[in-house]
């Protein structure tokens, strides 16, 4: 429960445009933990938007400039996602969200051996794209 | 009061909220520390410097240019061991072992004379790093923490280890959150943000509170509590109330301590942790490191209130002056 009710960074909260089309849509997203981790300890996020169970394989994560496969990341030992840094998750989806509001539910955790199962957070927000 | 030379610290740990929300960056907090009369600062390297443990030359050049402008002594740095950050394998003795080494060097590039240690090490990594250390003159310090006391397994494990090896380059970090008389305030208010039937929160306080923690799974499902309820409970298993006065024997290897609170009141106390009953057992037993401020309570207010981790320390360092009889 450290962190939970920052996870999700509305301000990021967007349909993504890409040569007059939107692709897709993004939000930002903090780690539930009080330190710097590598990307291999980031589990898998479970992600429901409006109810719907979305696939990790949609998504991408862009930290610092890079944008890596959101499902990849345990294959990287040596890349740090800094404390407090914000990540965009990019999700694929022709046609984007509609106008309106969105239940964005994210739970995400990292693999850290203090508590057996690592350590998660969770956290809910209604966010509206214009 | 006894002639002590206790002296005062602060993790930079406490002030972990206003860096993750971007509200203070490190020489913020160095600033703070220095107007709140703190002469010492420890650090955790993975929190605050970027990049760790590949730091870059110009951070260390700025890191010794704040020490010196904000007058502060860099006193311990503390690491951590992730077994599982490689793919379908845990890593090696050596891969921690060269872990270990590499915090040695950053420690010493950032002046301090010591390395927290976790939990998660082991008596013969400890042993196999510890003539690095001694060359390095910087010291590995295990930290004792809850729901470990010095007297469980491992830590009496080190103990024989510390003994065997007699090098002052090992020792423990002992985290005063050994000694939680009184399960927090915070927390059972928190439960009840979470939804919790607050009978069932004032009945897991009361379980701690009396050292009745045997009765506790059961009477929470007495109480018509969920597994909702059941796994917030376990947030008061990993707390323990050891007497201070089990430490004196092994005040030897006890060579810093973390000042762990998590809620000062407008009293001057912690809620949770006995100072007044510590303190003095600590200059009884000759402890002469530092007491290092380390504030823990933001993760359970932060859902519903602003964390200032600056007043929680700027209280917390009024108490500890007191209590060493500073004016």
């Amino acid at each position: 429960m450290l962190y939970d009710c920052y996870m999700i960074v509305g301000e990021q909260f967007k349909n993504i445009l890409k040569d007059g089309k939107v692709i897709g849509y993004q939000f930002g997203l903090r780690i539930p933990y009080f330190s710097s981790v590598v990307l291999s300890l980031i589990s898998p996020m479970e992600l429901k938007v409006d109810g719907e169970i979305i696939p990790e394989e949609q998504m991408t994560l862009t930290l610092d400039g890079k944008t890596y496969p959101k499902n990849q990341l345990r294959d990287d030992p040596i890349t740090r996602w800094e404390f407090g840094r914000i990540g965009i998750i990019s999700v694929l989806k022709p046609g984007g969200l509609t106008p309106g509001e969105h239940n964005i539910d994210v739970r995400q955790g990292v693999m850290i051996g203090f508590q057996s199962g690592g350590m998660y957070g969770h956290d809910i927000k209604t966010l509206t794209v214009k | 009061m006894a002639i002590h030379t206790i002296k005062r610290c602060v993790s930079l740990y406490s002030f972990q909220e206003e860096y993750f929300l971007g509200k203070m960056t490190l020489e913020d907090i160095l600033a703070i520390c220095q107007q709140l009369d703190i002469p010492a600062v420890e650090i955790l390297g993975e929190q605050m410097i970027p990049g760790y443990p590949a730091i870059s030359d110009s951070f260390f050049e700025q890191w010794h240019g704040w020490l010196d402008r904000y007058e502060l002594t860099p006193v311990c740095m503390d690491q951590f061991l992730y077994p599982q950050i490689y793919k379908g394998r845990l890593m090696t003795e050596n891969e921690m072992v060269a872990s270990v080494l590499e915090d040695i060097r950053v420690a010493k590039r950032l002046g301090t004379k010591m390395i927290r240690i976790q939990h998660s090490i082991t008596s013969r990594i400890l042993e196999r790093a510890v003539s690095t250390a001694e060359k390095a003159e910087i010291s590995l310090e295990v930290e004792i923490h809850a729901p470990s006391t010095l007297e469980s397994p491992f830590e009496q494990q080190l103990v024989r280890t510390f003994e065997r090896v007699g090098s002052p380059y090992l020792g423990f970090v002992l985290d005063l959150g050994i000694f939680t008389s009184r399960l927090g305030k915070i927390m059972e208010e928190r439960w009840r943000r979470m939804g919790m039937n607050p009978t069932i929160a004032a009945f897991i306080a009361a379980c701690y509170n009396n050292s009745e923690m045997d009765k506790l799974d059961e009477g929470i499902r007495a109480l018509g509590g969920t597994q909702d309820d059941l796994d917030a409970a376990v947030l008061a298993k990993y707390l323990v109330n050891s007497n201070p006065r089990h430490i004196l024997p092994y005040m030897k290897y006890i060579h810093h301590v973390h000042a762990k609170f998590s809620d000062m009141t407008d009293e001057g106390c912690d809620y949770s942790i006995p100072y007044d009953k510590i303190i003095p057992v600590l200059i009884e037993g000759g402890f002469s490191g530092y007491l290092s401020s380390e504030y823990e309570g933001g993760w359970y207010i932060q859902d519903a209130f602003v964390v200032d981790g600056v007043e929680q320390v700027r209280r917390h360092q009024l108490m500890l002056k007191s209590l060493l009889g500073e004016s």
